[in-house]
């Protein structure tokens, strides 16, 4: 049903997205470090997995991502559900706090963060590293949870609940089993999407790492804002294939559960 | 459910790259040995080395020789050294910073004293080195290498004898291809000689008036049409790729660029230029100091300071070390410059808080250029708009909320 | 369930990793180093004026591009087939997951002189730096913040019946009559929604004018440097910035709910 002049204007943006990423790829097997073909090697993918730098930041970054997620994804849950309790005007307000890590631009959160954890640190003499970029990463994510959490609140029949306490479950069964059931979609998008904004984020980390506490997206940065180095056109490539694999095999089951669901 | 499918898929993959990645690291290693303790070494880039193209890898044998984990870490400018012991508690047990910066961290009493009985390696260092004005009696610092600024250009871009000094960077016939540093010292340093009448760089105390004057006239480089970029390490990218005419940079690594572009070339200046000298020392922050000693004496050993000086090469300032190096590293300009070159330099002297930040400050100005009134009057305009704007639908939506609740209320 | 207690774990949190951060960087902005009330600091974050406005008008060029490419490439998207628009959409993402700084580290490849761009434009007779430049910051912010634009306004998008286009067709509109009537109106939530996921990142962007850019620096590298002597004036600018962001968003928010309501 397209005509081909939409199709056209679909594969130039297409295009223009991945042409980068796919000279970034090209040029990772390129026995120099210019732009001027040497011959095909696999030497920087070999200095990559040798580094032991950059296994150590990957290393970091997993760890506080899937912490973070977590811990924002339990946070997040029971704030969602304790704010939409409260009324009208509060709730708001406390949206709209809850909110402003999200609207705010990052390095107005990273800078004030890292105001934060230097004034808190000579007070109560601590370094600035793992724990602060863990704090920091929570504390962007939790509103996220709460974003994808609410409109299930708001859509749950809240009489399920007493309905199952009438039948007999004590209070933290009922709670299991009837809230968290019915919340699940809204909590897995909201523990998925931290996950992700945690794995990426640069700028808050570049401000609340202190000197030493490496994570992927702080490596790549030393990396590449100096010399030209080919190991992070290999680390490019490696992301590459692992994203894309991902998002096709999501794809894949999702449409399976899609067709199975219109059977 | 495509979605726990999807979420577990995603958590399998992930823990395996987990599982994975210790093992290669290790593999690669083979044996490691297993460490008693660390140091912390903090140093400038490209400064150790590191054992690619055949040199020794100094981390490497270090660690291998005391079983002593170093965690190694760069900074870019001896300021963000200085920030970051000052401001973010990070502990290190050694540092490498340059001569006015030394005596700057000595005099705020940032410095630990060196206990040289656990250096003997200290009897190589020149005589020459010791003393210096920064830590007059050496008893916080071990030199570590030493040099000066010199130019470096691209012949096929610029011909030869055309560049005889840092004036030649003003030039507007070199369009957009002209480099200079990114940091407020070096590069104020510099503009202060070509100022009229010069400003000595290497006095202890500037007026707002010289800083202003200097700062004017790096905006002249920008203005003139020059300057192509605040370049520190990323210089090397610009030269070596020929993607840049013109840039003054340290002569170590000026050397380490010509070994990258056959057509590139140096020029001592004919103004005189910054004579430095970089050091190790022991931060108050240390909390490994006997490993810290132990990598300093490491470091003084001639045959690691050889391999050291041979890969920066940088002057060293260890004699026994001079002795193990080859003809050419001896006898380069770039190592060893005439002695009326070294006679018109200056050294960096500490400069006080105040007129270090006056410094800093004007130094953004520098790189963005100065504010004229017209965008500060537009910002503020702006600004006030916003402000009111906001103010009144934020008043708008407060109204039309009472109105609402007061309809539902009615029904 | 009615209760708002499992709130409080994450109301204290909001307290003191959102409330308080933002409280210091009011602090440190009027004040000075010594600790005493000033408003110095705002008379120095007039010397950055230009910069300001430098990044607005880079912002808004980014955005505009945005939109302009964005979204009739949406409109396509959202009259193919279901399964065509999650595949499509599974494509656009790729890149989005890749990590932030790789893909402008992609383009410093790309642009730099003497690299394939370059010396393929040469081949052409046109000789001209394509690096360090205005123009190259816009290009690497379009390129990162593209698909941020396509997403939400397909979304809405996919939403508008094509039974209304038709309806309209049918009753006698050409292609225009139905864009401005029909299409047009009912999408402006999703540009809302696309113009504030790219303006405000675009304007308070950190790194990509140090890649891309030559000698102008944006309001987000300008931030960080100045903090790095200077947290006071720093916290200043950032103040500011976040003024002129919030007033951005209200602005929108009003926009968006006249159009939507129908005023």
């Amino acid at each position: 049903m397209k005509k081909p002049g939409q199709k056209i204007y679909l594969i130039i943006i297409m295009a223009f997205l991945y042409a980068p990423i796919l000279y970034l790829i090209a040029y990772s097997f390129n026995n120099g470090k210019t732009s001027v073909w040497k011959g095909f090697t696999w030497k920087w993918y070999e200095a990559l997995f040798r580094d032991a730098q950059i296994m150590g930041s990957l290393k970091n970054t997993l760890t506080i991502a899937l912490l973070a997620a977590i811990i924002a994804t339990i946070l997040g849950t029971l704030a969602a559900i304790g704010i939409y309790n409260f009324k009208g005007g509060v709730r708001s307000a406390i949206q709209n706090i809850s909110n402003i890590p999200i609207i705010n631009p990052e390095i107005v959160t990273g800078v004030s963060l890292m105001l934060l954890f230097t004034f808190a640190g000579t007070m109560l003499g601590f370094e600035m590293g793992f724990w602060t970029v863990l704090l920091a990463h929570i504390g962007f994510c939790t509103p996220y949870v709460i974003l994808n959490v609410t409109p299930r609140i708001r859509q749950m029949d809240s009489s399920l609940y007493e309905a199952a306490l009438d039948l007999g479950c004590s209070p933290v069964k009922a709670f299991f089993k009837v809230v968290i059931h019915e919340l699940m979609p809204g909590i897995l998008s909201g523990f998925l999407i931290s996950f992700t904004y945690s794995l990426d984020d640069f700028v808050i980390t570049y401000f609340t790492r202190g000197a030493r506490f490496q994570t992927l997206p702080v490596q790549i940065y030393t990396m590449t804002h100096q010399r030209i180095n080919p190991k992070a056109n290999a680390l490019s490539a490696i992301m590459f294939v692992t994203i894309l694999t991902l998002l096709i095999i999501s794809n894949i089951v999702t449409s399976r559960k899609d067709k199975e669901a219109a059977r | 459910m495509k979605r726990i499918l999807s979420l577990l898929i995603t958590c399998v993959i992930l823990f395996a790259t987990m599982a994975i990645t210790p093992v290669s690291a290790e593999t690669a290693d083979e044996a490691e040995p297993k460490y008693s303790g660390e140091v912390n070494v903090y140093n400038w880039g490209e400064y150790i080395s590191p054992g690619d193209d055949g040199g020794l890898d100094v981390i490497a044998e270090f660690e291998s020789r005391y079983g002593i984990k170093v965690n190694y870490t760069n900074f870019e400018t001896n300021e963000e050294l200085y920030n970051v012991l000052v401001n973010s508690n990070s502990s290190y047990d050694v540092i490498i910073p340059s001569d006015y910066m030394v005596a700057r961290l000595r005099e705020e009493g940032m410095l630990l004293k060196l206990d040289f009985n656990n250096i003997p390696n200290y009897k190589n260092i020149d005589d020459r080195f010791r003393n210096q004005d920064f830590d007059p009696d050496s008893e916080y610092s071990v030199p570590y290498s030493w040099g000066f600024i010199a130019l470096v250009y691209n012949t096929k871009m610029i011909p030869e004898g055309e560049i005889t000094g840092f004036k030649d960077m003003w030039n507007p016939k070199y369009q957009n291809s002209v480099l200079m540093f990114n940091n407020s010292r070096d590069a104020l340093a510099i503009a202060m000689q070509l100022c009229d009448p010069p400003i000595d760089p290497g006095s202890a105390s500037f007026s707002e008036e010289d800083i202003d004057r200097a700062t004017d006239k790096l905006i002249e480089l920008k203005d003139g049409g020059s300057l192509k970029k605040y370049v520190m390490d990323q210089v090397f990218t610009e030269m070596e790729g020929s993607q840049a005419a013109l840039a003054p940079y340290y002569a170590g690594d000026i050397a380490t660029m010509m070994d990258n572009n056959e057509d590139l070339d140096f020029v001592i200046p004919e103004e005189g230029s910054n004579l430095f000298i970089d050091s190790m020392c022991i931060p108050s922050c240390c909390k490994n100091k006997e490993n810290a000693e132990l990598f300093i004496n490491f470091m003084c050993d001639p045959e690691i300071a050889a391999a050291n000086a041979e890969y920066i090469y940088y002057g060293t300032p260890n004699t026994a070390a001079l002795e193990l190096m080859d003809e050419d590293y001896r006898e380069s300009e770039l190592v060893n410059p005439p002695a009326e070159f070294v006679d018109k330099c200056y050294k960096f002297t500490n400069i006080d808080d105040q007129t270090y930040s006056l410094m800093q400050e004007n130094f953004i100005k520098a790189c963005t250029g100065r504010a004229d009134s017209g965008s500060k009057v537009l910002v503020m305009i702006l600004l006030g708009i916003m402000i009111i704007a906001s103010l009144i639908v934020v008043a708008l939506n407060i109204r039309r909320g009472i109105r609402n609740r007061g309809r539902i209320q009615k029904i | 369930m009615k209760s708002k207690r499992p709130s409080i774990p994450y109301l204290g949190w909001m307290l003191v990793f959102t409330i308080v951060p933002l409280l210091m960087v009011l602090y440190y902005a009027f004040t000075d180093k010594a600790g005493n009330f000033t408003l110095k600091n705002f008379v120095n974050v007039s010397d950055y004026s230009h910069i300001f406005l430098y990044s607005l008008y880079v912002a808004l060029i980014s955005t505009v591009i945005c939109l302009v490419l964005a979204y009739p490439l949406s409109f396509f998207i959202s009259r193919c087939t279901q399964r065509k628009q999650s595949v499509i959409i599974m494509f656009l993402m790729v890149p989005m997951w890749m990590n932030f700084l790789l893909r402008v580290y992609a383009w410093v490849l790309i642009l730099q002189t003497n690299g394939p761009l370059d010396t393929l434009l040469q081949i052409f007779g046109i000789h001209t730096t394509l690096i360090n430049n205005t123009g190259a910051v816009i290009v690497g912010m379009v390129y990162e913040f593209l698909p941020f634009m396509i997403l939400p306004i397909q979304s809405v998008m996919s939403k508008i019946d094509n039974s209304l286009i038709e309806a309209a067709q049918d009753l006698g509109c050409n292609g225009l009559y139905v864009f401005r009537k029909v299409v047009f109106p009912l999408s402006v939530p999703g540009i809302i929604s696309g113009v504030t996921m790219v303006f405000v990142p675009t304007a308070s962007t950190f790194l990509v004018a140090q890649y891309l850019g030559g000698d102008q620096l944006m309001i987000g590298d300008d931030i960080e440097r100045v903090f790095q002597f200077n947290h006071n004036t720093g916290s200043a600018i950032a103040l500011v910035l976040m003024v002129v962001i919030l007033g951005f968003l209200v602005f929108m928010n009003r926009f968006g709910d006249k159009e939507a309501v129908g005023r």
